[in-house]
């Protein structure tokens, strides 16, 4: 029974060790946050472009 | 229910909460762990997005090409000439990513696979609308023959990109066999974001083309009027 219960763990080890790469570093880091926040300042920027488009030709429509 | 909907601002609220939750989100909230696809796996919130949002524009313009066709009202022909516009900005958008994420998990920007080259050839006969459009002069004439054509190449693209897919094997997730009834293609943590990210980026998609129908009608009611 041990030996199988060793050799089942060594399989799990295995498994764990050979997971896909995922990006770890980057969110330990915190540094995924300077991307999100490039996302948002980018996502910022169209939307007051859009809003002002809106209320520009909500002007003109009166 | 047009005008007074393309005014309104809950649903353009809707659309920046959601969108600003898929881009946070989808960044921070945690993927399943999966061999090729790695962190790339978060694209799924933005490729596909893209594609229902082209669906939906897609969609919009036939059915205003068709309540042109009943209604000989050029409105309709406005609104489903910038629908086709917006929607095919979309599908760009939707092949772009789809090429680069291909790249990266696939190895090749292209395969031929039936689902990217039924949505290649349904961006063609998009284009070949615009063209049809821009060829001729007349206005009424142009809205005529163009909103035929444009309910032909809806009935096409359906079964371009939705049927013949799956009918054979393909390379592409939501492919091949019933997707509908897949649930090993769609993690319950994903759809968390996945479902606010498409909800968001139609109606983003909905706003832009709205504003550009309503600056379009405005040129129409300038031309009247002079």
């Amino acid at each position: 029974m041990t030996y199988i219960t060793i050799i089942l763990n060594y399989i799990a080890l295995l498994i764990i060790s050979e997971a896909p790469e995922m990006a770890l570093e980057l969110r330990s880091s915190g540094k995924i946050y300077v991307v999100v926040g490039v996302l948002v300042i980018i996502f910022i920027g169209i939307l007051t472009y859009l809003i002002h488009i809106d209320k520009k030709i909500s002007k003109l429509e009166k | 229910m047009g005008e007074k909907f393309a005014r309104q601002w809950w649903w353009k609220v809707l659309s920046i909460l959601c969108v600003a939750y898929a881009i946070t989100g989808g960044f921070l909230i945690e993927v399943p762990q999966r061999f090729i696809l790695n962190e790339s796996i978060r694209n799924l919130y933005f490729h596909v997005p893209m594609w229902f949002t082209m669906i939906v524009l897609l969609a919009t313009s036939a059915v205003n090409a068709i309540q042109f066709l009943a209604s000989n009202n050029i409105k309709y022909d406005i609104i489903s000439i910038e629908a086709a516009n917006t929607g095919t900005l979309f599908g760009i958008m939707g092949i772009s990513t789809g090429m680069l994420w291909g790249k990266f998990t696939w190895g090749a920007w292209w395969v031929n696979d039936p689902k990217l080259n039924g949505v290649a050839i349904a961006l063609l006969i998009y284009m070949a609308y615009f063209v049809l459009r821009s060829a001729l002069d007349d206005q009424d004439k142009k809205a005529k023959i163009s909103s035929v054509y444009n309910i032909f190449s809806f009935a096409i693209l359906i079964p371009l990109i939705y049927v013949l897919p799956r009918l054979t094997d393909s390379l592409h997730p939501g492919s091949g066999g019933n997707p509908a009834f897949n649930q090993y293609d769609l993690d319950n943590t994903m759809r968390l974001v996945f479902y606010p990210a498409c909800i968001g980026w139609i109606l983003l998609g909905v706003w832009i083309f709205s504003l550009k129908t309503r600056i379009s009608l405005l040129k129409q009611k300038k031309i009247f009027s002079e």
